[in-house]
């Protein structure tokens, strides 16, 4: 059966309302901190106040004396692992450098590292525990910028980090944890080539997921060992495997429940809590829950990489790209991890390139480690990038769009990182940008118009799912995978499609880690496509099993029986004169022909369709104050088959809304001992309600034929393109470059200033 | 400490609780009252996932004490629906997507029924402006916006009849 003719549709490009959705509207959904246990207890962390210290001694006597203190956990409390790499989550993690992440060994390498723990009969008493605990501190040297941890001379965050990828091995320690190439081609020949060549240096500031949700789970151990965890997290099997290393238990130990999602965006795709709440849940006996402060999640979790981002563009006068290359520096924060491959990958893979090289350093510095952010890396080189080709567009009078049209991948296209891309519509988001009202609508004095690309892989991989057909003939289908943004919808939706049933006869359940198979998790773009083709191939399997028990029930066999609108046909007048038997019958009948009707299906999904995405960005720069307004959006995506289009227009949406924040405002900022100055919501800015237009989305359908119903991912190509969108509409409002993020009022007026210095003398 | 012994009406409910001095209102709602519809997002009152509102007034309910609550009537997100008829701010919230994580949505159900009990046609830029202190990262804001600015459709419509 294939599904991919749009025209044979019923319910997949349809706009149900969500099957979790009441339960969301009405305050029933349960999020991580919704959960209470028997007896339990809450915990709490003590943090590192330095940036960089030798944790000379712990002293947890006096906080163990409180009245109400039922346990005190420290790094002494939890197993030393060897380094190895396990791919759970939306990367693969190295589990030592998690565990010391989770707690802090020997150095704190934040400010916020986790140095101790304590559990108590109540917040308040825990906060209490916290303040009598004593840590003795060697204070170290500390650094933050990039380029100072890239110096020589620099203080090490830790002394076992020899740069990989480069010859000879080092032979002394350093924070440039590996250097990367991705190459094609001879870029000095194609620079000689070149007729313009630009060459520009930008920068981008660290950002945080900032997901609504803080960090919370709940931790039962029992004397036998057996676990439960309650958390918030992209994934529940991803809870289970690293808790269970972290704290040296058997995975089937651990049964991890997942808790409705507050968002993630890829920085609910590691532990941080669980380890330390499964420590203090052995020690006290008792239930422990851990809710993180919103300064905790500042201080302590993971945003992505700040980083400098260089890049050289060659060009024919007529605009033919002869050559491209960029050099990255990613900060991982600290430990190694950056999304560095993924920039460098990404960088020029919407372009079709004969000569290209990306370069790109992974490296520590004294902040907290990073965490995936939506199309991780990718942002980041697309920022660059997308500047510099309006930047060389600029110089070659030519439109930027047309620049991009000229040069833009295609199916054969070979990129820079290997694949030859098939079945890519990036040239199609070029045209229906071209299409749009919006490109040619005037602007006022002040105003400017940017476009920007963007690309993301999307990813595949491990999934598991289970269809039951229930005795009334509705369908309950279980997934592995959190739901973060309306998955279940589009689970249900798949699986009423195959079976032609309503959409309301299916339930979704996102199961927990005892309920159905292995799931990798909700992360890279990948549960539509992974999670729906094991869901479609399931409901395929009980189809098949639909037909047998038809046949069985009309003695025929099952090869003469044909499943259409959820109904079993005999196929043809020769299979016999039968009426057709419902699911619903069948169902009620299924003791009588072989038993309960069920099928479950584990996958490795292969063949994700990459995603590429063509943004119109207009603003408003207000002279006096700086402050740039986005007075209209437009976002334009090739999302493969939209199955629930509204919940894909949210992912465009809030990707675009998260890109303007990114551009525009927000950053850490840290004063001269490396301590964060802006850990909250007032001083971090993400963008509000007043700060947005509306998002018009254009999605642009390029079947994805290694998908059932031509899914490809959708939720992070969307983050790519709005900075340097916004960076490139700024230029055109102003004729000023801004080459550092974020463009917020106090930079732009200095380089307004700058270009303008009698401006103020005037005043 | 001695705790307050307290006297409220939530949701149109007498409630008598005992708190700690320190205990938020929301902390309250949510440890002691088992009402954990009111999300905390950042304890500050900035991102307005505890949104309550306290005599006909919205309020970050992280921002006020379990013992301010002496007297007053607060309605929750628990008491937005009526029985199983939803408010149309939750009806449109759903038939818009205007919800992806669902954690803010809360906060956003009970400021946008408060804005609509004041103003029941108000135009876009009032309501983004009045659901500024309420955070969302998922939606981009823009199903949101049509999910309220519809709602007050249906409202107008209905009181009208």
């Amino acid at each position: 059966m294939s599904f991919l003719d749009k025209a044979d549709l019923k319910v997949v490009g349809t706009r149900p309302i969500r099957p979790d959705g009441v339960d969301k509207v009405t305050g029933r959904a349960n999020f991580g901190a919704d959960m209470t246990m028997p007896g339990m207890l809450w915990g709490k962390i003590k943090r590192s106040p330095h940036a960089h210290a030798r944790i000379v001694s712990i002293n947890t006597d006096r906080a163990m004396a409180l009245a109400g203190v039922k346990a005190v956990t420290t790094r002494a409390d939890f197993p030393d692992i060897a380094p190895s790499r396990a791919f759970i989550g939306a990367a693969p993690a190295n589990l030592r450098d998690l565990s010391r992440n989770c707690m802090a060994k020997g150095k704190a390498l934040y400010e916020g590292h986790a140095v101790a723990a304590v559990a108590a009969v109540s917040p308040a008493i825990a906060e209490q525990a916290l303040e009598l605990i004593e840590v003795e501190y060697e204070v170290l040297p500390h650094v933050m910028d990039v380029e100072a941890a890239m110096a020589p001379d620099a203080p090490v965050l830790l002394d076992d980090i020899f740069t990989s990828g480069v010859e000879p091995k080092p032979t002394k320690a350093s924070n440039v944890a590996k250097m990367v190439r991705f190459a094609k081609g001879d870029v000095e020949a194609g620079f000689a080539e070149a007729d313009v060549v630009v060459e520009r240096r930008y920068t981008t500031q660290p950002v945080h997921q900032a997901y609504i949700e803080p960090h919370a789970c709940v931790v039962s151990v029992g004397p036998d060992g057996q676990c439960t965890i309650w958390s918030s997290s992209q994934g529940q099997f991803m809870v289970r495997g690293y808790t269970a290393r972290i704290v040296g238990a058997d995975i089937a130990d651990i049964r991890a429940i997942p808790a409705e999602i507050g968002g993630g965006f890829g920085g609910k795709t590691i532990v941080y809590l669980e380890p330390i709440a499964y420590m203090l849940s052995k020690k006290s006996g008792r239930a422990v829950k851990i809710v993180m402060s919103r300064e905790e999640v500042f201080r302590a979790t993971g945003p992505t990489s700040g980083a400098v981002v260089e890049v050289k563009l060659g060009a024919k006068k007529d605009g033919r790209l002869t050559a491209a290359k960029a050099v990255l520096k990613y900060q991982s924060g600290a430990f190694p991890g950056s999304p560095v491959n993924q920039g460098c990958m990404c960088a020029f893979a919407s372009y079709d390139l004969p000569n290209v090289e990306t370069v790109g350093y992974d490296v520590l510095s004294n902040r907290p480690k990073v965490a995936a952010y939506r199309a991780p890396g990718s942002p980041i080189s697309a920022f660059g990038v997308e500047s510099c080709l309006n930047e060389l567009a600029g110089e070659l009078g030519i439109d930027p769009l047309a620049l991009r049209e000229m040069n833009g991948a295609k199916d054969g296209t070979k990129a820079a990182h290997g694949p030859t891309w098939v079945n890519i519509g990036y040239l199609k988001t070029l045209e229906a940008a071209r299409g749009t009202e919006h490109l040619n609508a005037k602007l006022g004095p002040n105003q400017g118009r940017g476009v920007a690309c963007g690309f993301w892989h999307n990813a595949g991989g491990e999934s598991s799912a289970a269809v039951h057909v229930n005795e009334d003939g509705t369908v309950t289908v279980t997934e592995g995978h959190p739901d973060i943004g309306g998955s279940r919808a589009s689970m249900a939706m798949m699986v009423a499609e195959v079976l032609g049933v309503p959409f309301a006869s299916v339930r979704p359940v996102v199961g927990d880690t005892t309920a159905i198979g292995f799931s990798a998790s909700t992360g890279g773009s990948r549960v539509t496509f992974a999670g729906g083709m094991a869901v479609t191939q399931a409901t395929q399997k009980v189809v098949e099993e639909l037909k047998k028990r038809a046949a069985v029930t009309w003695d025929i066999s099952p090869e003469a029986v044909e499943w259409k609108d959820g109904k079993a046909f005999p196929a043809g007048p020769n299979a016999g004169g039968f009426e057709p038997l419902p699911l619903e019958e069948l169902a009620a009948k299924s003791a009588r022909t072989g038993g309960p009707i069920s099928a479950e299906v584990q996958i490795n999904a292969q063949g994700q369709g990459p995603g590429f995405a063509t943004h119109i960005c207009d603003v408003e720069v207000d002279r006096e104050t700086g402050h740039v307004k986005i007075l209209r959006y437009t976002a334009i995506q090739d999302v493969g088959r939209a199955i629930h289009p509204s919940y894909v227009e949210g992912q465009m949406q809030g990707g675009v809304a998260q890109g303007v924040g990114w551009a525009l405002n927000e950053e850490y900022i840290y004063d001269k001992d490396g301590k964060l100055e802006n850990a909250g919501f007032l001083d971090y800015r993400v963008p509000v309600a007043s700060d947005m237009p509306m998002i018009e989305t254009i999605m642009v359908e390029v079947p994805n034929p290694r998908h059932p119903f031509g899914a490809r991912g959708v939720g992070e190509v969307p983050i790519v393109p709005p900075m340097a969108a916004v960076a490139n509409a700024i230029a055109d409002a102003t004729g000023i470059r801004l080459r550092d993020l974020p463009m917020s009022p106090p930079r732009l007026l200095a380089a307004l200033d700058r270009v303008a210095p009698m401006r103020q003398a005037a005043e | 400490m001695a705790k307050h012994h307290v006297s409220t009406i939530i949701n149109g409910e007498p409630v008598e609780f005992l708190c700690e001095p320190q205990q938020t209102l929301l902390d309250v709602l949510r440890d002691e009252l088992n009402l954990t519809g009111s999300k905390e997002g950042c304890s500050s009152g900035d991102c307005g996932a505890c949104t309550v509102i306290v005599d006909g007034k919205i309020a970050c309910s992280c921002l006020m004490l379990g013992a301010e609550a002496e007297g007053r009537k607060i309605q929750t997100v628990e008491g937005i629906a009526q029985g199983d008829h939803l408010h149309p701010v939750q009806q449109k919230f759903l038939e818009h997507a205007a919800l992806q994580c669902g954690f803010c949505t809360p906060g956003f159900i009970v400021a946008a029924k408060a804005l609509l009990d004041e103003n029941p046609d108000p135009t876009e830029e009032e309501t983004r402006y009045w659901l500024a202190g309420n955070l969302c990262r998922c939606t981009g804001y823009d199903k949101i916006i049509r999910a309220v600015l519809d709602a007050a459709s249906v409202m107008r419509q209905e009181a009208g009849r």
